[in-house]
């Protein structure tokens, strides 16, 4: 039973949209959620390394192998012996940077190179990211860069101020997604006492459904995302029709249907794999946008829309909640269900409109999430832990408490690869979930009576 | 004909062997917890990576021996119960289940992690730590043994006849555990956590020693898994495995003996069955290409695991052998 295996192995079936098999085997479980934007942000942040650029005019006449060895803290770096070598070991030429850091050494001709320095070289503080050598291979007239990855320490140190105000800003723009996609599993638990285990996959369903329409129908990801919208909360408004309402009636019992959302869960999640596939796959639009720098952080344009969106529509909510009739109703009905029944509130009703809405901002937050990472088949289940943590840590069937918790959640998960590696901040996320279970089970906004 | 009869025999062989027997000793101890207890344990398969990971991380590499590994590993799915049971039994039961859930992935992506790559290996998990227990083989273990149409290797029986002791002494030990006076207050937990606390019993301790006494087996069905497949990958311990353990126990019947048992290896018998047709079907091109490809088996057994669960739990959640009063699925 090692379908982990099964999962690593499933690639090379269905074709991108250009017709080519695009996704690589087993990259499934090393491409965490947030992993690529983090990385990046980690280059821009505390930048490092050496930038290959060497402005300047290709050299005319022949093969060259260049670079420039510089740190953000240490800037440019002078007077660091380069050796360039022939894959067998045939010594071409060694030179020193400049005071610019550049170096430039001119070959023979086009083929593979072995490019070296010395980590002794290097000014106090600077290391090597990687190896101490470089295997490059030089085509015919070109002048290739070489990146030697230089780290200066400023993980902790100097930088780290910086930094951590660029992970407080990813976080609130993760903490933002995990409430949207939450606020609808806290008030479907509110108002039915459901604990739906197949939240997850109505994330995925809306990710999947814009992917769909974006790609392979061509249409642009903004309409792509409403349409996906309307799909997500139809898909909710099924659930909610072929199951939670029939089984409600029947009397299924609240472990019952528990377990029952797991087994949908299940169904759903693998019958997006045989659907969409093993693989990730971005959108077609936003995805080559360059970091804007905003002085203490770093944001690309996509993360900005995403908080600025998740901000608008949340607020959105919490008015629907305050203001209007039906937001009244379900916070009736999640205060106490037949109270609100004898009261003349139609339950079933607001239960339907909550599964709507609930579904709907899930979709709104997969898309968000197949943004910013990419679109892949258990991403939602992925992050329903997550929004367990939340909502949890708000305090489980308060609308507010699924927000405030989000928050939280995504601010702490990205602030502590400060102190954890950064693979392993989800672990930090849940162990989160677990110590707010011991120090204040029902959550910041939570009532005692609740939690039994 | 030819086809079904191998598909048949390749089904047999799952439901009797070493795989059969880790999801019927993950499914014991869920039935411990939610079948006698009414514990929601959703990580039981934390627990069996625990086990799992107890010997190949003390055998290969911290060079203990085996057997100090079989310690190891149960030590560590006490500790785990202990941690998890602590702030949450007091809860209502669906905290349980999120923190155990959490639990089981959050110590997946732990042992996956690189760092800690030197203890667990990281990705590639660990490999050759069994040999001192299949050298343990009363018979040659590299030669192949056949019977019922299907082959075995004598290192697979070795496992097998151990797995089935195991599973054997463990459905004793929870009938003499059920009849006993202290199965009596645990059953009586599930059905009324109020009342048995009104007769002065600590619901708490209770709960506490179903949730350890079900990490246990989860443990050793890991040890089995572990030295049945000979490799420890953190990948192995998918959640999705806790699920098919659930499966299992409800198909064969919650609070019953033999229940997880009979269910396990009969949910993977029509697995593997179900798994075997299709892939025949689709070679044999019955089913065209365009609909499925044999690359989409994997995925479409859990799918009909996952719609069994939901039939089961609507039109018959007592399974084969339970008794749909004995069934807990009434939370508070």
């Amino acid at each position: 039973m090692t379908h982990a295996g099964n999962r690593a192995r499933r690639h090379g079936r269905r074709s991108g949209p250009d017709g080519s098999p695009h996704r690589s085997p087993g990259r499934r479980r090393s491409r965490r959620p947030h992993g690529t934007v983090v990385r990046a942000l980690l280059v821009l942040a505390f930048g490092l390394g050496l930038t290959a650029f060497t402005p300047g005019i290709a050299q005319a006449e022949g093969e060259a192998v260049a670079g420039t060895l510089q740190t953000s803290l240490s800037g440019p770096i002078e007077g660091v012996e380069v050796l360039v070598e022939s894959v067998d070991g045939e010594r071409i030429d060694e030179v020193e940077s400049d005071e610019n850091g550049r170096w430039s050494v001119d070959l023979p001709g086009p083929g593979q190179y072995v490019v070296s320095i010395d980590a002794d070289d290097l000014p106090e503080g600077v290391t090597l990211s990687g190896e101490e050598s470089r295997t490059v291979t030089v085509a015919e007239g070109r002048r290739q860069p070489v990146n030697l990855g230089l780290e200066d320490g400023s993980r902790g140190a100097g930088g780290g101020g910086v930094r951590a105000v660029q992970l407080l800003v990813d976080g609130l723009r993760f903490g933002l997604l995990i409430a949207m996609c939450a606020v609808g599993l806290s008030l479907i638990f509110g108002t039915t006492g459901l604990t739906n285990f197949a939240h997850g996959e109505l994330v995925t369903i809306g990710a999947v459904v814009a992917w769909y329409i974006n790609i392979q129908g061509g249409v642009p990801l903004i309409p792509a995302t409403l349409l996906a919208m309307v799909v997500g909360g139809a898909v909710g408004a099924l659930n909610e029709l072929g199951i939670w309402r029939p089984l409600r009636r029947r009397g299924t019992g609240l472990v019952a249907a528990l377990v029952v959302s797991i087994g949908l869960s299940l169904v759903l999640r693998y019958g997006i794999q045989i659907f969409y596939g093993g693989r990730s796959s971005p959108y077609g639009q936003y995805q080559s946008q360059r970091a804007v720098d905003y002085g203490l952080f770093n944001l690309t344009n996509r993360a900005l829309f995403s908080i600025v969106i998740s901000v608008v529509v949340l607020v959105l909510v919490a008015l629907m909640l305050q203001r209007t009739k039906i937001g009244k109703a379900m916070r009736a009905v999640s205060d106490n269900r037949d109270l609100a029944a004898s009261s003349g509130i139609d339950v079933n009703r607001v239960i339907m409109v909550v599964w709507v809405m609930g579904a709907g901002l899930a979709a709104l937050g997969g898309v968000l999430l197949g943004l910013s990472d990419q679109v892949q088949w258990d991403m939602g289940f992925r992050l329903l832990l997550l929004m367990f943590a939340g909502v949890t840590l708000g305090g489980l069937g308060t609308a507010y408490g699924a927000l405030v918790g989000s928050l939280v959640v995504g601010v702490f998960v990205q602030m502590s690869t400060l102190v954890i590696p950064d693979d392993m901040k989800y672990v930090g996320g849940l162990l989160l979930l677990i110590v707010i279970l011991v120090i204040r089970p029902q959550g910041i906004l939570g009532s005692r009576a609740r939690i039994g | 004909m030819g086809d079904l009869l191998d598909a048949l025999s390749v089904a047999l062989k799952a439901g009797l062997g070493f795989q059969a027997i880790f999801f019927g000793l993950l499914a014991i101890g869920i039935n411990v917890q939610f079948g006698y207890t009414g514990l929601l344990n959703f990580g039981q398969i934390a627990f069996a990576m625990l086990g799992g990971f107890g010997i190949a991380v003390s055998v290969s590499q911290w060079g203990l021996s085996f057997w100090v590994g079989v310690l190891v590993g149960l030590l560590a799915a006490v500790v785990l119960a202990l941690l998890l049971g602590l702030p949450t039994l007091r809860l209502r039961a669906d905290y349980l289940a999120i923190a155990t859930i959490a639990a089981a992935e959050g110590l997946r992506l732990l042992f996956r992690s690189v760092s800690a790559t030197p203890v667990t290996g990281g990705t590639r998990g660990l490999a050759a730590f069994n040999r001192d227990f299949i050298a343990l083989a009363p018979w040659e273990t590299g030669k192949r043994y056949s019977f019922l149409g299907t082959t075995w290797s004598g290192a697979e029986l070795w496992v097998m006849l151990v797995g089935w002791v195991v599973v054997a002494l463990g459905c004793v030990l929870v009938w003499l555990l059920m009849r006993s006076p202290w199965g009596r207050v645990v059953k009586s937990v599930r059905e009324d956590e109020d009342a048995v606390r009104a007769l002065g019993k600590n619901v708490y301790v209770y709960k506490m020693q179903a949730l350890v006494l079900g990490g246990v087996f989860g443990a050793l069905g890991g040890m089995i898994y572990a030295v049945g497949t000979g490799s420890a990958i953190p990948d192995q311990y998918q959640n999705a495995n806790t699920f098919l353990a659930y499966a299992a126990l409800i198909l064969g019947g919650a609070a019953r003996v033999l229940g997880p048992v009979i269910g396990a290896m009969l949910l993977l018998f029509l697995i593997q069955f179900a798994d075997t047709l299709l892939r025949t079907l689709i070679s044999n091109g019955v089913i065209p290409e365009g609909l499925f490809t044999a690359t989409d088996v994997a995925a479409i057994r859990f799918v009909l695991v996952g719609l069994g669960l939901m039939l089961l739990l609507v039109f018959r959640p007592q399974g084969i052998f339970g008794d749909r009063r004995e069934v807990m699925l009434d939370a508070r």
